[in-house]
């Protein structure tokens, strides 16, 4: 019988200690992506205090559900990923550990960025594929990010509906900076148009289309697979077939397939920061996408 | 399982079957291995420590050795887990359920409640399946105490605090069934216990860790093991232990990766060590007349490794296990057949492996062993292969 006391001693404590929180005047919101953690500061503003689970140099499939991961999602208000399994292998851990009703699956702090757009790239047949649902590296279209946007205010006046005012003004303010961006984002990339690249891997795919550039072959076509010789061997068909004015490759993909393919072509490797770097104050978005263009650019000027 | 989980276990999934938002995902996990040793496996022992449980070694040549069946349904505040492992021992193959149990979804407070049967809450890689483990087998310490791996019918409460830092602290309430404990007699059904704490953060973008201690404390009923085993003759004479069983287990876990970006690089550093206490008797079953003993079990165990992962899908580790014990009791003979005694030898082994992973699936490991378990030095060599088909769950950390 002496453990039955040490567990009422335990209890007590742990009674003691969860309902003496004090309250927290801002919103907390744990990002999966800097994309979305910089999206958050841009809508919420004042209101929100956001931490973003990964960096830019980060794959985001590969993310360990690190304690302090953990420690994050217990206290949330909020969560703001991806979806469509780019997460899958540790959001479930941290949803699951955190015991934190507010962001369960289903819940409005459970906010997926790729539920409020249409997913290119869905696959049907391979359902062991981790993109099945659709490609999940949405942010890389501004105007799904003007979709995603909107949702995001909507979500955040639902569960803070105090300063739902504050949340439209700063949608107001984003989308109209972001839309004159746009515009000039277009302008400068039309000579991009119908121009052939290789990719590392199909990450690419919303830029792509956004921008009617020609993807003519992937050097990874699996997710975390190295490409093999005889694809390697095939890519150098291609490119000796075709012209192909760049390799695209993020910042933490392995930079070895593209050196060598770049190598033996003379193509050049072009490395895109795959997200913001900062994400805490306004701005940031805009900043990355006017880099992610100006990276493009010397790849087509000869 | 214990009268009281039944009801537990019958409503929940009652709740979790009514629920329309219930998710059903289904897994198949096969784990293979090819074994050579030099020495024979069924001479295998642990000199100041009883093999119970699972905790020999694995049939030598091909085994499926731990392949099993997993099932998760997910519900709105529920979630139910049930895994069948399919192992194969001396050419039998029976099916044994190795976990089903009902989880707290969303709680609240960082509460989590589980009950059922489940990976007790000791040390670090007790709550993996083995197919995760970073070696193709149990790290020494594992097999002293735990029979390679703790698992028991019970309840748990766990608790995250609302801390920057991650502090989780937990209580698992068991059956006391299973090894090591090895009988249930109180009247409640409850005869161990598990408290455990685990701490964690990050030191900057590219390195974490996480350190945890766990206490389990048993009324061991008859627990039965291995014994001194006299030319291969199989010990006719089977030990029994029965009285108080303490062991404190800490352990340290260390990652690294370049910018935080596991997937080209990363670096795992783990440690864990156990101290057991035990205060009791330990009779020879089947002696004649019969033969028994007090007994005062002094023992330590540790391991540390380190994993490596060089480039995309290849990875090269190194493990060192050490045992150590200092057992007494009235009967020294009884205790040397008991394999209690230590015979002058401290347990330890050096393994190295490499492993390759050709799909996201599916993983082959090359290991190998020099072992100085007992006073024939072994040399082990171990090909395992792990194919998971279907979902097969995120990770912890």
């Amino acid at each position: 019988m002496r453990t039955h006391s040490k567990y009422i001693q335990f209890i007590g404590f742990v009674l003691f200690v969860t309902l003496s929180q004090p309250a927290f005047a801002k919103l907390n919101v744990l990002a999966c992506e800097p994309e979305w953690a910089a999206l958050v500061t841009e809508i919420g503003g004042e209101h929100v205090k956001v931490f973003s689970a990964t960096t830019a140099m980060q794959d985001p499939h590969q993310i360990q559900a690190r304690p302090s991961l953990i420690a994050k999602a217990r206290r949330a208000d909020m969560i703001a990923c991806s979806g469509a399994g780019l997460e899958a292998g540790w959001l479930p851990v941290l949803l699951r550990k955190s015991a934190n009703p507010k962001i369960q699956t289903g819940k409005p702090g459970h906010f997926l960025a790729t539920d409020h757009v249409k997913l290119l790239g869905k696959v049907i047949d391979d359902p062991a594929n981790l993109h099945a649902a659709g490609n999940p590296h949405v942010h890389f279209d501004p105007q799904r990010m003007s979709s995603i946007a909107e949702a995001l205010k909507n979500i955040l006046s639902k569960i803070d509906a105090e300063n739902a005012d504050d949340y439209q003004a700063n949608l107001q303010n984003f989308s109209d900076s972001w839309n004159a961006a746009m515009q000039g984002w277009e302008t400068s990339a039309t000579k991009l148009k119908k121009r052939s690249v290789i990719v590392h891997h199909d990450s690419w795919v919303y830029l792509i289309q956004w921008l009617g550039i020609k993807q003519v072959a992937a050097l990874e076509p699996k997710h975390g697979i190295p490409p093999s010789t005889s694809h390697l061997a095939k890519l150098l068909e291609i490119v000796e077939q075709q012209p192909v004015d760049m390799i695209i490759r993020s910042g933490y993909e392995d930079e070895r397939p593209s050196e060598w393919l770049s190598r033996k072509s003379g193509i050049p490797v072009v490395t895109i920061p795959f997200s913001v770097e900062n994400y805490s104050t306004p701005g940031e978005l805009k900043r990355w996408m006017d880099g992610v263009i100006s990276k493009l650019l010397p790849g087509v000027s000869k | 399982m214990k009268f009281y989980l039944l009801p537990i276990l019958m409503v929940g999934l009652l709740i979790t079957a009514e629920s329309q938002a219930a998710q059903v995902s289904y897994g198949l996990t096969l784990d293979g291995k090819i074994t050579d040793y030099r020495q024979d496996p069924e001479e295998y022992e642990l000199p100041g420590f009883g093999l119970g449980g699972e905790a020999g070694l694995d049939d030598e040549g091909f085994s499926l050795n731990h392949s099993e069946i997993t099932m998760q349904v997910d519900a709105e505040h529920l979630s139910a887990k049930m895994t069948v492992v399919i192992p194969e021992e001396d050419g039998d193959i029976d099916a044994e359920l190795e976990e089903l149990y009902l989880e707290s979804v969303g709680l609240g407070n960082g509460i989590t409640l589980r009950a059922g049967r489940y990976f007790a809450g000791v040390g670090y890689i007790n709550q993996q399946h083995t197919h995760s483990w970073d070696f193709a087998d149990a790290p020494l310490a594992y097999r002293a105490f735990w029979g390679r791996q703790y698992i028991d019918d019970g309840l748990r409460i766990n608790w995250v605090a609302p801390t920057d830092m991650f502090v989780e602290l937990g209580l698992d309430a068991l059956n006391g069934g299973k090894y090591p404990a090895g009988g249930s007699t109180s009247w409640d059904g409850v005869d161990a216990h598990v408290a455990y704490a685990n701490f964690g953060d990050d030191i900057d973008s590219s390195q974490s860790w996480q350190a945890g201690v766990s206490y389990y404390a048993a009324d061991v009923d008859d627990r039965l093991s291995g014994g001194h085993q006299h030319g291969g003759g199989g010990a006719t004479e089977i030990p029994g232990f029965t009285g108080d069983s303490d062991v404190l287990g800490l352990n340290l876990v260390y990652k690294w990766a370049p910018d935080g970006n596991y997937r080209n690089r990363n670096f795992t550093l783990q440690s864990e060590l156990f101290i057991r206490d035990e205060d009791g008797d330990v009779i020879l079953k089947g002696s004649s007349p019969l033969e028994a003993t007090t007994y005062r079990g002094d023992q330590k165990g540790f391991y540390v490794q380190g994993v490596y992962q060089f480039k995309p899908q290849w990875r090269v580790g190194s493990r060192f296990d050490y045992l150590t014990s200092d057992n007494k009791g009235s009967d020294a003979e009884v205790l040397e057949e008991a394999s209690l005694d230590d015979e002058g030898v401290d347990p330890k082994r050096w393994s190295v492996m490499l492993d390759y992973a050709p799909t996201e699936m599916s993983r082959w490991r090359l290991q190998f062993n020099r072992d100085k378990s007992y006073e024939r030095n072994d040399n082990q060599i171990l090909l395992q292969y792990v194919i998971s088909f279907g979902a097969h769950g995120a990770h912890t950390f």
